[in-house]
């Protein structure tokens, strides 16, 4: 092998790219589109059964009476599982069910209409138990406490810079303001199941919808006492995670022992009411600020206080996260978290910065406005007080908030909070926030071979939870050896492939890319000794493009012709990509602006987007089609919170109100105004490598459109979403209804 | 979803027959956008679903008696595109502010007419009437979606019909047939609806066995009609409140008005108020405005709905707006 | 003024008379005819109801005749994903609301959910399935796949089911009507600007 030194894995010049950084459509587009594509809800081997689930209707509560015994006799029911989080069959113990929807009972049945029978037949009776479901309420939160002895507050710590207290009383201008956003459920289209079919005792095959296809299967064979060899998971497609399908979850566990004891594949998927109430939520966050600036409008204090919940944990949004983006020099934060009987937390998509944004640069707009000041000049002033970390991306946040500003027409449109004019009742108004995420690459194994008759194809037990992996491992394999997309195989979703890490985080773009990246250039280099050897030219001279080795421009041979001389086994190369690797392929922190304009009708509370706009970094773009896809996905995921979406909890009942599609709202193809994406990617970004994409388009959106509903009317609604009824409560409150 | 019998009816006859074996235990399918949703969640367990679509005299749009006729299972898309409708502007304004071509072309008008509240707790079990040892719910936990008016009873709900309004503003007669299979009878629309005092009794006046055939819509010459829905989203949402109105013009002036509520109140809510802030006034943003506060003048919001207050009135100006051509785009 | 009970007064002349000319004219020509029905309801009436347990079904999906043994309350789209395996069309909640169970019947965009199977007979009912078979691929999938109206995928198929029945009836439609006829359907990951771009396209070249 001649010069050795040279072979360095890198990226290609960009200019050399044929489909690298370009609009390249996501190969499993058709399949999807066409309903070829089979989820784990769609799994329907022969003999499959159906199971539904009996759940409790009460906030906490302990079974006083539980006889399973109908369900099992109604004709058509093949099996039932009792839920040992809730009651032991054994000994007739019940545990504590500490939120509505937690799961009691599963019963498989021949049909799932069957199934819905035997868990109907079910006999039931609660012991109900004090519960507190208000979240925005720490104060009843502490009286709930002291009323019941049950512990509903856990302090958060608090964490103390500078001399707050003497840069206030020194400050020109100080704001105090309260807000919050309320706790969001995942709400996947394909609810959270799996579909559990045993090959004789000790093998299981689990199609599971599922965020971790290599991290899962030990799961399910540490609960049910297997060898991790026994279980196989799969998962094809997946319809929908944003960070709440990381576990086989015990409703996954039900699944697998009904099918055990049934014999029968079994199919379970929670229903949507179950879904959305124990499936994953998002914490809510609520927040009291005094933020001051000097005359200049350099922030030089921020206090704050926030509270909120994530369950029966008695999280919130973390401390360490507050202020959002910028620190400042004198600063005290304090958290507490309240103990709810609501259903548990998990990941939501760029956890926790969307209530961090929204819970920061909110207050920041209001100060803006209190000092007259246009708040785009506010951010763009205070960016040289960016927190530890992110100092080095200032430059970039400056030049993306002049794009954005350009985009939006910023400067032309902006007016004073309020001052819009207009003679009707709609008002019109712009608002900004900027975000930031890490995106680093995470693990990645994978298989990469290549075959004598030039076909290639990888293994990874990763997953495509709709961000476009497949296609990008395509790209970076077709793009490494001068081929099209069609002549590349990309295999994944099957945890007995190379381990692949979950895909949270936005780190799985870094991790496969560059995993590909290596394995292929690995399998491209002794390709090239072979093609030097054989037609007698330098191999560091040699070029894979449009189907063929070249050097020095000239064909020296055919793909095929190359890798007819891998010899009768395939070529095969591993990839690996561990996390923290850094050899320039990837690197770590985005950042991104948002701007929206909106309409505020003042007489119904309505909210339309006009305009919304994002400028995106993330280091070197594999596809920019499916780039600006996760954009828009974000941008609208973040409509819908700051605009619609929210758990709504009965305080008198303790039960989850609206979990169904009717009333749990989110946006509709009419709800997104026009959203405009631009990808920032100077040679700057290409040249520091690929970083993920996935979460920060989702983290701006809250705090952006808040702060175009305060400018079109001049009055904060504090807390998201910004419903009609908290619109019409704010204005009324603020003099403008 | 509990196992029930099924049965296709070809005739009005037939399906009452089929109706009067268990009246109590029957319910009728028509396009059944609620229905299946209301079994799956075990909130209705009929014995028996009566699949009515097939009846051929239910499913016309006719001329009849100086009005026009309107069979129970006119879907939405006839009322948006039988020319006999056009006329009714507030019925088509209705018909098209449901965004969703699956419901438009499924959701029929008596359907409409019978849905069922929408109430949340309701729907997870807990009656009609919402109350939990005897207290009510909506006013105890949530109401934000409730009553703010006719809520001094025991219902709290509000009514979930989108036609009613526009179809009472213009004097619909709806026509009612059962339980014997020559049983007929025919009533103002708005007569149709009653706010139950105990979980027995039921949305409107329909005793078990019997069901809606036809509506009827006089033609009322130089009259203009107009409908409004609040909805939060664009897409295919449920108003927080709406408006209808119909109004007669003489002379530039409001010679005759109605105008109803929809989403506000158990029932739709005829407003005498804002009929007669109306009555004698040109149609301008001023009167019209006028008439939408004259409409809630006697609201009574719970503890978490006042905002409907507000919306209940903003839905009555847009509906007087529109009717006389002067709602402006709006957002 | 009008006082309440005279509210909606409005057509008190309306006699029975209308009612039984419009469902006499809609029923059949002749009173013959109606007579002749009444004395065969008895002995038509054992067809017209069936009972709860599972019987004979014929359902027509994308042009091919299936028989199968149902109960009446089984749903059309629990149908077409268990019984036939049509897993296209999606189960996404119990409520009609959310389009991903969207399935053209005689030419209707209608949810799956809220019809039952049973009723559903002799009619032609096109699942996403029945719009890619062998080389006929329907525009609509083309444009989704240009324009990546897909992220998770699982909203998809019925987008583009419902995208096919507003084109066919709305060839031209201009973007508010985009807006409006496809506010049915939920997509969670945020393709809706893919998905309106696809349709639009699609509008401008007349409904294809």
């Amino acid at each position: 092998m001649a010069e050795e030194t040279k072979r360095e894995h890198t990226w290609g010049p960009r200019a050399d790219n044929v489909l690298i950084g370009k609009d390249i459509q996501r190969i499993d587009a058709a399949d999807k589109s066409s309903g070829r594509a089979k989820y784990s809800a769609d799994i329907n081997t022969p003999g499959t059964l159906y199971a539904r689930l009996l759940t409790s209707n009460q906030a906490h509560a302990k079974i006083k009476k539980l006889n399973v015994d109908p369900a099992t006799q109604v004709e058509g029911v093949r099996a039932v599982y009792v839920f040992p989080t809730a009651y032991d069959i054994e000994t007739g113990e019940s545990k504590e069910l500490r939120w509505d929807g937690a799961p009691i009972v599963a019963v498989a049945a021949d049909r799932p209409e069957i199934a819905a029978d035997g868990v109907r037949a079910i006999e039931i009776e609660y012991e109900p138990l004090p519960f507190f479901v208000d979240e925005e309420d720490i104060e009843g939160a502490k009286k709930a406490e002291e009323e019941t002895g049950i512990k509903r507050l856990k302090s958060l710590g608090d964490n103390k810079k500078g001399d707050v207290a003497a840069a206030i009383s020194d400050a020109v201008v100080v704001h105090k303001g309260y807000y919050g956003v309320h706790t969001i459920s995942h709400m996947c289209l394909e609810p959270h199941g799996s579909h559990c079919e045993w090959q004789g005792d000790d093998k299981l095959e689990v199609h599971l919808s599922t965020q971790n296809v290599s991290g899962t299967p030990g799961q399910f064979s540490g609960a049910l006492g297997l060898d991790e060899t026994a279980v196989h998971v799969q998962s094809d497609y997946e319809g929908g995670g944003f960070g709440s399908k990381f576990a086989a979850d015990e409703w996954g566990i039900a699944c697998a022992e009904l099918a055990k004891a049934a014999g029968k594949p079994v199919r379970l998927m929670l229903d949507r009411a179950t879904d959305l109430k124990i499936a994953g939520t998002r914490p809510s966050g609520f927040i009291e600020v005094t933020i001051a600036a000097d005359s200049e409008g350099n922030i030089v204090a921020w206090d704050s206080d926030h509270w909120g919940t994530n369950g029966t944990g008695g999280g919130t949004v973390r401390l360490s996260g507050i202020p959002y983006v910028f620190d400042f020099a004198n600063r005290n934060r304090k958290a507490t978290g309240l103990v709810c009987n609501t259903g548990p937390n998990r990941a939501w998509r760029a956890p926790p910065h969307p209530q961090l944004c929204a819970m920061t640069q909110t207050a920041m707009d209001d100060l803006a406005a209190k000092m007259g000041m246009d708040s785009y000049d506010l951010f763009m002033k205070n960016l040289n007080q960016v927190s530890k970390g992110l100092a080095d991306r200032a430059d970039v946040y400056r030049d993306q908030m002049k794009i954005a500003a350009e985009m939006i027409d910023w400067k032309a449109k902006w007016h004073p909070h309020g001052k819009g004019g207009g003679n009707g009742p709609v008002k019109r108004g712009l608002g900004l926030a900027l975000h930031t995420w890490g995106g680093g690459a995470g693990p990645c194994s994978c298989l990469l071979k290549v075959h004598r008759d030039g076909s290639v194809e990888t293994f990874l037990g990763s997953q495509d939870i709709g961000t476009g992996t497949r296609t990008v491992i395509a790209i970076v394999m077709a793009e490494t050896f001068g081929l099209n997309l069609d002549q590349v195989k990309v295999n994944l979703g099957s945890s007995k492939y190379p381990k692949s890490g979950a895909s949270g985080g936005s780190i799985t773009v870094g991790g496969v890319s560059s995993a590909h990246r290596r394995a292929a250039q690995d399998a491209l280099w002794q390709i090239f000794d072979l093609v030097a050897k054989k037609f007698n030219v330098p191999a560091d001279a040699l070029a894979a493009r449009g189907g063929k080795i070249v050097s020095g421009g000239q064909e020296v041979c055919t793909w095929q012709q190359a890798t007819a001389l891998i010899g009768p086994m395939p070529l095969e190369v591993q990839g690996v990509n561990g996390r923290g690797t850094k050899d320039g392929l990837t690197s770590s922190t985005v950042g991104g602006v948002q701007m929206a304009d909106v309409s505020v009708n003042t007489e119904d509370g309505t909210i339309r987007i006009n305009d919304f706009v994002c400028v995106q970094d993330c280091g070197l773009i594999i596809d920019e089609l499916t780039a600006r896809s996760q954009v828009y996905g974000g941008m609208i995921m973040g409509i819908s919170y700051a605009l619609m979406e929210e758990r709504i909890m009965d305080n008198h009942t303790g039960r989850y109100l609206n979990a169904n599609l009717e009333d749990y709202k989110v946006p509709r193809i009419g709800d997104i105004g026009n959203l405009q994406v631009k990808m920032y990617q100077p040679a700057s970004e290409y040249n520091r490598g690929v970083v993920g994409l996935g979460e920060p388009p989702v983290i701006s959106p809250g705090a952006a459109i808040s702060n175009a509903v305060a400018n079109a009317t001049g009055v904060r609604v504090p807390v998201l979403p910004l419903t009609p009824q908290r619109v019409l409560d704010a204005l009324q409150k603020g003099g403008a209804a | 979803m509990k196992s029930f019998e099924f049965a296709d009816p070809r005739t009005e006859t037939e399906a009452l027959e089929l109706m009067g074996d268990n009246p109590e235990q029957t319910a009728i399918f028509a396009g059944g956008t609620d229905l299946i949703a209301l079994m799956q969640a075990d909130v209705i367990r009929p014995d028996r679903v009566v699949d009515i679509r097939n009846i051929e005299s239910m499913q016309q749009v006719y001329e009849a008696d100086g009005g026009v006729m309107v069979g129970a299972l006119v879907t939405l898309d006839d009322v948006l595109e039988n020319p006999l409708l056009a006329d009714y502007a507030s019925l088509v304004q209705a018909a098209d502010a449901v965004h969703a071509i699956q419901i438009q072309s499924s959701g029929t008008i008596a359907g409409d007419l019978c849905h069922l509240p929408n109430c949340w707790y309701y729907r997870s079990g807990y009656g009609l009437l919402a109350q939990e040892n005897g207290k009510s719910l909506p006013e105890l936990g949530d109401g934000r979606y409730h009553a703010v008016f006719g809520n001094s009873g025991p219902a709290k709900y509000v009514t979930a019909t989108r036609f009613a309004p526009a179809m009472i503003a213009w004097g619909a007669q709806v026509r009612i047939i059962g339980p014997g299979p020559e049983d007929e009878e025919v009533l103002p629309l708005e007569h149709f609806y009653k706010t139950p005092r105990t979980e027995r009794q039921g949305t409107t006046v329909l005793k078990p066995g019997q069901l809606v055939s036809h509506v009827w819509l006089p033609r009322i010459a130089g009259a203009v009609s107009g409908n409004y829905d609040v909805l939060q989203t664009a897409g295919l949402d449920w108003p927080l409140a709406s408006a209808a109105a119909t109004l007669e013009l003489s002379g530039g002036r409001v010679s005759d008005a109605c105008i109803v509520l929809g989403f506000v109140a158990p029932t739709p809510w005829v407003s005498q108020e804002a009929a007669s802030a109306l009555l004698g006034q040109p149609v301008t943003e001023e009167t019209a405005q006028l008439a939408g506060e004259a409409a809630v003048s006697r609201a009574t919001p719970l503890k978490d709905n006042g905002y409907k207050v507000q919306l209940a009135k903003t839905a009555v100006k847009r509906a007087i707006l529109r009717s006389a051509g002067l709602l402006e785009g709006g957002l | 003024m009008r006082d309440r009970e005279h509210s909606s007064g409005r057509g008190s002349g309306l006699s029975r008379r209308a009612f039984l000319q419009g469902s006499g004219a809609a029923v059949a020509a002749t009173a013959v005819a109606t007579q002749a029905t009444e004395a065969v309801a008895e002995a038509k009436k054992p067809s017209r109801l069936k009972s709860s347990k599972a019987q004979k079904v014929v359902l027509t999906v994308n042009g091919k005749e299936h028989t199968l043994m149902l109960e009446p309350r089984v749903t059309l789209l629990d149908a077409l994903r268990n019984d036939l395996n049509l897993t296209g069309a999606k189960d996404v909640g119990v409520s009609s609301n959310d389009g991903a169970d969207t399935v053209i019947i005689d030419g209707k965009a209608v949810a799956a959910g809220t019809r039952l199977a049973f009723a559903e007979q002799g009619k032609n009912i096109t699942t996403v399935e029945g719009l890619s078979e062998g080389k006929n691929v329907d525009e609509v999938i083309t444009a989704f796949v240009k324009h990546d109206a897909t992220q998770c995928g699982y909203c998809t198929p019925g987008f583009v089911v419902a995208v096919r029945a507003f084109l066919n009836k709305n060839p031209g439609a201009n973007l508010e009507q985009i807006r409006k006829g496809l506010g049915g359907n939920i997509c969670r990951c945020g393709t809706y600007a893919g998905v309106t771009a696809a349709a639009l396209e699609l509008c401008q070249k007349g409904g294809a």
